[in-house]
């Protein structure tokens, strides 16, 4: 990707969430997950949230998901070429309620609907790479896709 | 049932002046409200002995006028009791804790105040935009954490394309439109042509709306409230401390603050509601009364279909069935069997943050509606208020 890349607010990376900000450098979508009941956690927490284990450890996921819900923002909060984008929330293959706010990419706007299947993509800014979603579907996919 | 059923009463309200860009101090503004909900309550201030606000100090930016120190200052209130802070089941949740405290014996008269700036703050240039250090990739040093970390950094830069990602979802499942939804906006401006001190009193058709500029799909313009400057109080009494004849005190039925579900904007289990799905059944728990019971509701619009979340958790109609329940919207017209957001709601009265529906459901159970009264004395409301994670109602009655 390159200068034409969109304005983005960088999060915050600390210990804690640097697996998720960061493991796109490996090409890994990543999450806290609990080592004794499996439970994927998102966003990060000392405790698992359904067993209460303190046994965490960074696991890759898929990257697989499905489109939950979308917008399609077109106020100029900030200066861009691309208006309208997409803004959805996707839900990941391995867990019913992991889930991730994203931006679609790579798609014609006119193909974004909820049910589509997606998969990870990452765009690196400074020290963050983030995730975003694109059509799993290859024949849905169009690099650099002007909005439709 | 819960102990605080009929514990308090709303004794009197206020409001300070309300406009866009009234370039007046918010202290000022804040004062003007308590000041005459304190006069409105027959009381003197030495008898204001509890003091309780939403979302407290926050420095600059217009969303919030003043805090708690800062009228307990001013006022040099002899307080018993006080509460302020953001973290409550919305913005009214400020008031249900008042209700609490009185409940309790903790207070005898607690002022409760909300107020903002936004119109003017944003007036005066000091916010371009987001704040957010221009257009640089450094975002000018700026770090999203908190509520923020997962939403500013993938471009969902308000709001409104929080909701607007609540909406598509309840477009998608239950078939709700664009011509539905309007009624919200297009019933709120009908409404605020009858109040004066409504910020948009012209009147808006089916077709300005659907003409309107796209926001964050599918919610355009017209489905965002407006920012203004004004401030809000009440006084929260215990029954037996309200007895001045000036008031008919209005009786706390009920209130609703169930959060069941997470925290969050996209992490909330039902992305067709918000935590108004708890907030709402949670109201009638608390009493025998139940939605067919109210004569109007004031339902919070800082984006149209967050009305639409409360019309459905509150039970008027059936989970999904919004769109039908609105659409013409004669059903929620002043004449109609559930009028709402009868002084133009924040959509055309101006964003006074929650508060106003409530003074507002006051105004009418006491009559004082003026052009825009629901006929045939009304004797139960609702008010409710916040979007997305914050959710907080009340029920009152009359005598």
């Amino acid at each position: 990707m390159s200068a034409e890349q969109p304005f983005r607010v960088l999060p915050r990376v600390t210990e804690e969430n640097a697996h998720f900000w960061r493991g796109g450098e490996q090409g890994q979508l990543q999450f806290l997950r609990c080592s004794a009941c499996r439970t994927w956690i998102h966003p990060t927490s000392p405790r698992c949230p359904e067993c209460l284990g303190k046994g965490l450890v960074v696991e890759s996921a898929s990257g697989r998901a499905t489109v939950l819900t979308y917008t399609f923002n077109h106020q100029p909060w900030v200066p861009s070429a691309d208006h309208p984008y997409p803004i959805a929330i996707v839900e990941l293959e391995e867990q019913t309620g992991l889930r991730l706010m994203t931006n679609l990419v790579n798609l014609s706007n006119e193909d974004v609907a909820i049910g589509l299947a997606v998969r990870v993509v990452f765009e690196q800014r400074e020290d963050v790479w983030f995730p975003l979603f694109e059509p799993a579907d290859a024949a849905l996919r169009r690099v650099g896709a002007d909005p439709a | 049932m819960n102990e605080l059923r009929r514990k308090a009463t709303v004794s009197g309200i206020g409001q300070s002046e309300i406009g866009r860009r009234l370039m007046r101090n918010p202290l000022d503004l804040t004062l003007d409200a308590c000041v005459a909900a304190i006069e409105d309550a027959g009381l003197r201030r030495e008898e204001i002995d509890g003091l309780s606000t939403y979302p407290g100090a926050m420095g600059p930016g217009g969303f919030s006028g003043a805090g708690i120190s800062d009228v307990h200052d001013a006022l040099r209130l002899p307080l018993r009791w006080f509460n302020g802070g953001p973290e409550h089941p919305g913005q009214l949740g400020s008031v249900i804790e008042a209700c609490m405290a009185v409940a309790c014996g903790l207070a005898n008269h607690v002022l409760c105040f909300r107020s903002v700036w936004e119109a003017t703050y944003q007036g005066k240039g000091k916010r371009a935009g987001l704040g957010l250090g221009g257009g640089e990739s450094s975002g000018g040093g700026y770090r999203a954490s908190g509520m923020m970390e997962y939403t500013l950094p993938f471009r969902a830069y308000s709001a409104v394309n929080w909701i607007a990602l609540f909406a598509q979802r309840h477009f998608h499942e239950y078939g709700t439109t664009r011509e539905q939804l309007a009624w919200i906006a297009l019933n709120a401006r009908r409404n605020a042509g009858k109040n004066p001190s409504a910020i948009y009193r012209d009147p808006m058709t089916l077709d300005d709306y659907l003409s309107a500029r796209m926001i964050s799909t599918p919610l355009c313009l017209f489905d965002c409230d407006v920012p203004a400057d004004g401030a809000t109080a009440f006084i929260v009494s215990r029954p037996e401390r309200a007895a001045d004849p000036r008031r008919e005190p209005l009786f706390v039925e009920s209130v609703g603050c169930a959060l069941k579900g997470r925290p969050s904007w996209d992490q909330f289990d039902d992305l067709s509601t918000m935590a108004t799905r708890d907030a709402g059944p949670a109201l009638w728990e608390g009493t025998e009364l139940g939605p067919g019971d109210v004569d109007v509701a004031e339902l919070y619009d800082g984006f149209s279909f967050i009305t639409l979340s409360w019309l459905e958790s509150l039970g008027f109609c059936g989970k999904g069935e919004g769109g039908a329940f609105i659409e013409g919207g004669e059903r929620i017209a002043l004449d109609g069997s559930l009028p709402l957001n009868t002084h133009g709601g924040q959509l055309s009265a101006g964003r006074l943050h929650g508060y106003g529906f409530l003074h507002e459901a006051c105004l009418q159970l006491w009559g004082e509606g003026g052009e825009r009264q629901v006929p045939g004395d009304p004797q139960v409301a609702v008010a409710a208020a916040g979007g997305g994670p914050l959710a907080g109602c009340l029920l009152l009655t009359k005598g």
